[in-house]
Order: C-alpha cells, then structure tokens, then sequence
C-alpha cells in the first residue's frame, strides 16, 4: 500500500501526492520546508526520543520515583492545574468584558493581556520575586494577613497565573464575539432570567473553547522556567518545579536523569493534552459547536 | 414624521437590554476585570521600572558602562538578526507550500512545525544538548574537528530559532490559505515569472501579516530565557544574552542593575506591544484570517 508513484493515471488521481497546479515552486518550498523541519525540530527531539528509549521504562521509572523527581513533579503539575482554573476563570471574565462591554481605555485593557507574551520571561520573573518579596509592594501586604507568597509554591502559582492568562483570554474573546444574540433574544423572549440564559444558552457552546484555554494555560505553566525560578526560592521538596530539575541534571552531566525527567513531562503534558481533546470532542457532538 | 427617526434613538436610550446584564453588574464585573489585570500584569511591568531607577539615574545608566553589559547586549542583537531572518525565510516558503498547493499529509506537516510551541523551554534546550553536546550524538566529532556548538554562540542561535520556530508560518498560513491562489493564477496566466508573482502579487497581500509576526519572532528572540540559559554556559562577556545578564546581575544580589538591564528588555516589550497594537487596530483584515474584532 505505499503511496502511487507521481505519474499516475488520471483515474487514480485522488491518489496523488500533489494535486496538479499551475502555481510554481512547491518542489523548492516543500524541499526546503522538510530540510529545516528535519533539521531543527525533527532530529534534535529524535536524539530525546532516543536517550529515553535506551533508559528503557524502568530506568525512567527509577528516576520518577526519586523523591525529589517525584516532588517536583508534584509541584510542576498540582500547582500548574490550579494556575490554569484560576487564568481560565478569570479569563473568561476579561474575554468577556472586553468582548461585551464598551468602557473607555477597552483597546488598551485589550493589548495589555498580551503583555505575558511579550515581556521576557526573566524580566517577568525578578519583577514577580521583587513585588512578592516579604518586603515587596504585594508581598508585605500579604505577609501581614499570614500569606507566604515568594519562595513559596503560592509564587509559583502567581508567576504560572501571569504567564498563562493571556492563552485563556485570547481562545475564549473569539468565540464570545461571534456568539449570536437572536439566540440570548430568543431565550429572554422565551421567559428565561438574564442568569438563567447566561448558564443554559451562553456558556455551554463556549466550554470547548475555555478548555482550550484551560490546556495551553495547563501545559505552558508546566513546562515554563524563566518567570518561575526567581520567585520560587527553588527550595528542593517544596518550592523545586521540574524544569529546573533538568536544568540541575544537566549541570551535574547526568544525562539520562535530564532526559528521563523531560520524558515525564512530554508524556503527561501529552495525555493531559489528549484527556482534553477527548473532552473537546464529546462537547462537539452534545453541542454542535467546534 | 418624526416617528421614522424615533426607534434607532429609543434603542440606543432603552435602559435595560435583554442580552446585558445590569448596569450594576457591568460596572461590576468590568473593575473587576481590570483590577485583576492592574494587579497580576501591569504592576509587575511597573515594578521592573520601578526598581531600576530606585537608586536614581546615575545609577540606573551606571548598568550600562559595564563591558559585560555591552557584550550582552551585542550577543541578543546578533542572536536575533540570525534567527528572525531564518524564520522569515521558512515561514514564507512553508506558508508558500501549504498555503498555495494541496498534497497528502499536508495536516500533519503543520501540526509538526508548531512543535516547539508545546514544548517546556528548558527541553528545548536540553534536545540541541543531546545532539551537539560533549556526551551528545555529534559530541566526540566536534570534539575531534574542534568545533564548539553547546557553551557557544552556534547553540544559542539554535536554540533561539527552535523557540521562535513556529511564530511566521502560523501567521502566514492561515492568511495565505484565505487569499487562495486566483490571484497568483492571474499572475501567471499573464505571463509573470513565479518570482515575479510572489513579489508584487503575494507579498503585497501578506505584507502586514509578515510584520506582524517578525515583531513578535523578534521579540521572542530576544528575550528567550530557559532555552537559551541550558545551552549557554553563562560565561560572562561571551555567551550571555541579556536575560541570562539579568539573571546573573540578580543572582549576586545587583538588583538596581538587574532591573535596569531588564527595564531595556521591557521597553521592547512595551514597543512590540505597541506596534502590535497599532497594527491590529489598522490592518485587522490583513493580519490574520478571519480576524477578530472584524
């Protein structure tokens, strides 16, 4: 069953690598697109792909069992979850805000939720460590009411919180703008409250979409290091999050350890990321909507 | 006959929508939207400027007398000037590719090329490791041939293309997907050269697109941190960019430095923020597909 030769005959032509087209150039851009793929993504992800292999299940399962690797684990994806329902919830709010309501200064509130995305993640990370400091702006106000933000895993809710607000924002704002109000008209018409609509005719096509959010929110604070290290304290048991586990691996030339704890995270981050489109899927066909 | 007038006013003036909610509750919930933005991303921004000018000016621009500064600050320039303009090239010739012909397997190729996006920083950085460093694929023969990719300014370019990987082609493909290839065949059919049609027919038409998202490669680049902190070595002077510059300052406890380095890389955040803005607010049709806010 491989795939025909190009020179085929006209009736088998659904069969074709490359559909017939007057536009030149594709042997020069898809050459050259594979080239830099291979090169930059494919191969280098190869070599981690390959290290795992050779460590075999039981040897990533004797690093994961560490319990500073476990603990780490622990941190990365307990505290990354809460981050995420926090951006998510949130982000619905600001989605919309921005969306539904006219307010003065809206434009610039609006360009303001990309900041996470533009702001270097290290600038990001020191202004976090300096505002939730004991003596910081937010951090002695917190202090005070008994709140142990920096160096604490509550830092690294804040900075995984920052980090992926903009993701949870951005996925809902498209899908509330074009919601359609003859349907929100229709069920006041109907009799149903403004709550009452809002719960059974608005939010439920949008919940796609705000798990979405809730995923790239999910799996950027697992992975992300920059905005973390600084106002975590990195304490190892407590405050330790995965990524810089890597990082201290790698420091100490252990391999393996390194590739075994990157496995981990790629294989959660991928079933997690599977579980959701699982529910994507399920919530296409009860609602309809993508 | 004034009546005919009345019903677009009455609209406007009628107190109490079915499809809002209370005046109340708007007033409510939009505060609250943005003190939740005040408090988790602009303090923060406010803070780096803050704290870089908390000893005065002459502190503040003393940060960038050092030579380490100034080494920092060429090694993120240079870094940058390599990979945008690699990305730029792979984005058009991806985006040409998938955007314009139509071959198997065409999803999966697109799926492939946002990869680095859903990879963790640090693993980014970690791969070009395995391949290139001393206990890498290629270690021992770059070890022989005396070619130095990992500790080095070769690995940060790397790693720096492979964050930034994705940012052009996303952009460009969907756009070029929905401007289609009627006005490439026209081109053509008229007797333009491909070269000739891709510069004055699709350039033209993906100008603001490719702006677009060169500012936001660029902006990436330039202040990429974990990736570029695994390959570099942190050898001062040499193979710091100015992230890992600021982390070192803060790390020996230099904070009004810190800050002041940072607060260059948050004014380029600000700037790209701006531009971006300006941006979509001007050319949203020609930006994105089906861009939002019509």
């Amino acid at each position: 069953m491989a795939p025909p030769p190009r020179a085929n005959p006209p009736t088998r032509a659904k069969r074709r690598f490359l559909r017939p087209s007057v536009i030149p150039g594709f042997g020069l851009a898809f050459g050259y697109t594979l080239t830099c793929l291979g090169l930059i993504v494919l191969l280098p992800l190869a070599a981690l792909v390959t290290r795992a292999s050779g460590l075999g299940l039981s040897g990533i399962w004797e690093v994961a069992t560490d319990p500073r690797v476990a603990s780490a684990l622990r941190v990365s994806f307990g505290v990354s979850l809460l981050a995420a329902l926090t951006a998510s919830v949130f982000g619905f709010l600001i989605a919309w805000v921005l969306t539904r309501y006219r307010f003065p200064g809206r434009k610039i509130v609006d360009a303001v939720v990309d900041l996470p995305f533009a702001l270097p993640t290290a600038v990001a990370g020191i202004a976090l460590a300096a505002l939730y400091a004991p003596n910081g702006l937010v951090g002695a106000q917190l202090a005070r009411i008994g709140i142990e933000a920096a160096y604490t895993p509550v830092g690294i809710y804040i900075a995984m919180v920052f980090i992926g607000l903009p993701f949870a924002v951005r996925t809902v704002q498209p899908l509330i703008a074009e919601i359609d109000k003859e349907i929100e008209e229709a069920s006041a018409t109907l009799g149903a409250g403004r709550v009452h609509t809002l719960v059974r005719v608005v939010l439920p096509p949008l919940i796609p979409a705000v798990l979405t959010g809730f995923a790239l929110a999910f799996a950027r604070g697992v992975g992300e290091y920059g905005s973390i290290i600084f106002i975590a304290g990195n304490l190892p048991y407590v405050s330790e999050i995965a990524p810089l586990l890597i990082v201290i691996k790698l420091s100490e030339y252990d391999y393996g350890g390194a590739c075994a704890i990157a496995t981990l995270m790629l294989g959660i981050s991928f079933l997690t990321l599977l579980a959701i489109n699982l529910i994507q899927a399920w919530s296409r066909r009860r609602f309809g909507y993508v | 006959m004034s009546e005919t007038f009345a019903p677009v006013a009455l609209a406007e003036a009628r107190p109490a929508s079915v499809v809002t909610e209370g005046r109340w509750i708007r007033w409510l919930l939009i505060a609250v939207a943005i003190l939740f933005l005040a408090l988790f991303l602009v303090l923060p921004l406010l803070t780096v400027f803050a704290q870089a000018f908390a000893k005065g000016v002459e502190a503040y621009l003393a940060a960038f007398t050092e030579a380490d500064a100034h080494a920092a600050i060429r090694l993120t320039l240079l870094t940058a000037a390599i990979a945008v303009p690699f990305n730029l090239v792979f984005g058009i010739m991806a985006s040409w590719a998938i955007a314009k012909f139509e071959f198997w397997g065409k999803n999966l190729l697109v799926t492939l090329i946002d990869l680095p996006f859903s990879v963790s920083p640090v693993v980014s950085g970690l791969i070009y490791v395995l391949v290139f460093g001393a206990q890498g694929l290629l270690g021992p023969w770059l070890l022989d041939h005396d070619v130095q990719i990992i500790f080095a300014v070769p690995g940060i370019v790397l790693a720096t293309i492979f964050v930034t990987f994705p940012f052009v082609a996303r952009q460009l493909i969907p756009l070029m997907q929905e401007q289609g290839t009627a006005e490439e065949e026209a081109a053509l059919t008229l007797g333009a050269s491909g070269w000739h049609a891709f510069r004055t027919v699709t350039l033209p038409n993906i100008r603001w697109g490719l702006l677009y998202s060169v500012l936001l490669c660029n902006a990436r680049a330039m202040g990429e941190f974990g990736a570029v902190s695994v390959v570099s070595g942190h050898i001062r002077g040499l193979t710091n960019t100015l992230p890992l510059h600021v982390e070192i300052l803060y790390n020996e406890y230099n904070f009004v430095a810190a800050f002041a380095v940072a607060s260059l890389l948050a004014g380029l955040a600000l700037v790209t923020l701006c531009v971006k803005s300006v941006l979509e607010w001007r050319y949203a049709d020609e930006i994105a597909a089906g861009a939002r806010g019509h």
